[in-house]
């Protein structure tokens, strides 16, 4: 059901489903319902900086520039993670 | 002892055994708690504290009927405060347009709810609840229109096997964005009608495909859990993530527990919030550290390389099928008594005897 992803699309998280600082265990979790996911370090850099206003082009731009990476390297693994976290039912655009 | 003890991630938190349903599948015990001997408000918010400064990451608020309790928004309210994802697991009768607002408010997460059946006239003859089916579509009618997500839970039995693929596409139409395909677990009240419930093989594989066609057709819109009857397994599976790994499970009468059947377990003190701090059972009460991890584990689960995968299956089937909390689970293909799963299932009757409806107690009925 995958409407396609550009680097103009807005995502935010699902309904019920956030990241989250676990202070106990000192990693980020996605709290979703009845689990929680572990995202790996990049999801979690990624995920950090949806907050429902900010376009993929944007988080991958601020990626880019922050881990010194070339934009299209970051973009493609952006968009696949996107997607499989649609898919998912973690994220929606 | 050299076993690592790691910080729970989940609490069930079953705030009362009284509920207007009286499924004979019911997984709370057979020996049900008055409501006299419930924990007050106020010793649930100190054990809401308490399993979130341990690192508890979601609470799930069941029951019985969670919401036959007036104070449910407000422990919703302080979990929520708390960073603790709320869910809700409920058979829906009492939520409606007066009692949902409330649960929104105060931040509710998520809401699971039970349907017995998508047969109306069946679903309220396992509930035996007349007009509970149209009150629980009324139920997911509200949630989904809230835009809270909504899981459906389907419990599957012998009665309502054929009816999966039905089950699935009535939950895409409710708006649900998650469905529990679940068969019948074999303890208390579930093993008490083991014999009305069981499925057949067939009828196992036939759900086991019906969820597996919907997985690929609804994929990204609804997600699909699917739980088997391990009576049919070779392999157990791993209870509760492991014995005191992951999960605490607190009675409505404040007794900790690894797991709501775990009550059954002969020989042990059961303790419980009024007498002890939840970090302190979760570390020292013996009925953790019994079998939790692998040193307590007789062969062939001792040398096994699923050891640590599978835990040693379910103690509380265990104690059920063999007589013996610490055995292999009888499921595991390798453990000595396996064969009386086997037998269990070759003596299956042709016709379903009648249920025996989870309720109180009275003085003389016979309590298992």
């Amino acid at each position: 059901m995958s409407a396609a992803l550009t680097d103009e699309t807005v995502i935010r998280f699902a309904r019920g489903v956030r990241l989250q600082h676990d202070r106990v265990r000192e990693r980020w979790i996605i709290q979703a319902p009845e689990r929680a996911f572990i995202p790996d370090p990049i999801a979690a850099e990624v995920l950090r900086l949806v907050d429902g206003t900010r376009t993929l082009g944007q988080i991958i731009a601020d990626l880019a520039s922050r881990f010194a990476a070339p934009v299209d390297v970051i973009g493609r693994d952006v968009h696949v993670m996107v997607s499989d976290l649609m898919t998912r039912q973690v994220l929606v655009a | 002892m050299t076993e690592t003890i790691l910080s729970p991630m989940s609490l069930l938190a079953e705030l009362t055994h009284r509920c207007p349903l009286q499924c004979p599948y019911c997984s709370n015990p057979l020996a049900l708690e008055p409501r006299k001997n419930e924990l007050s408000t106020a010793e649930w918010i100190s054990v809401l504290d308490q399993a979130a400064e341990m690192g508890v990451l979601q609470v799930h608020f069941s029951g019985g009927e969670p919401m036959s309790r007036p104070d449910l928004p407000e422990l919703i309210r302080h979990a929520v405060g708390l960073g603790l994802y709320t869910n809700l697991i409920t058979s829906g009768v009492l939520l409606n347009e007066k009692t949902f607002p409330a649960l929104v408010a105060a931040g509710l997460d998520h809401v699971q709810l039970s349907f017995q059946d998508i047969d109306t006239a069946n679903a309220e003859l396992v509930g035996g609840m007349k007009g509970a089916q149209a009150r629980k579509i009324e139920a997911a009618r509200l949630v989904a229109a809230d835009g809270m997500p909504l899981t459906l839970n389907f419990v599957i039995y012998r009665e309502n096997a054929d009816r999966v693929p039905q089950m699935l596409e009535a939950a895409l139409q409710m708006g649900a964005r998650r469905v529990e395909i679940a068969h019948t677990q074999y303890y208390g009240w579930g093993l008490a009608n083991r014999e009305a419930l069981m499925p057949t093989a067939a009828q196992l594989e036939q759900t086991t495909e019906a969820v597996e066609a919907a997985r690929k057709k609804y994929e990204g819109r609804l997600t699909i859990d699917y739980v088997t009857p391990d009576y049919y397994a070779d392999r157990p599976k791993p209870c509760m993530g492991g014995w005191g790994r992951r999960f605490i499970n607190i009675s409505p009468s404040g007794r900790v527990l690894p797991c709501h059947a775990a009550e059954t377990i002969p020989n042990v003190a059961f303790p419980d919030v009024r007498h002890d701090t939840l970090d302190h059972i979760w570390r020292e009460a013996p009925l953790f550290t019994m079998f939790r991890g692998t040193d307590w584990m007789p062969q062939p689960c001792r040398s096994c390389d699923q050891r640590e995968k599978d835990w040693g299956g379910c103690r509380c089937q265990a104690l059920a099928l063999a007589g013996n909390a610490a055995a292999t689970d009888p499921v595991c293909s390798r453990a000595p008594d396996h064969e009386r799963v086997k037998a269990v299932l070759d003596t299956l009757p042709a016709e379903p005897p009648p249920f025996r409806y989870r309720r109180y107690a009275r003085a003389t009925d016979e309590v298992g």
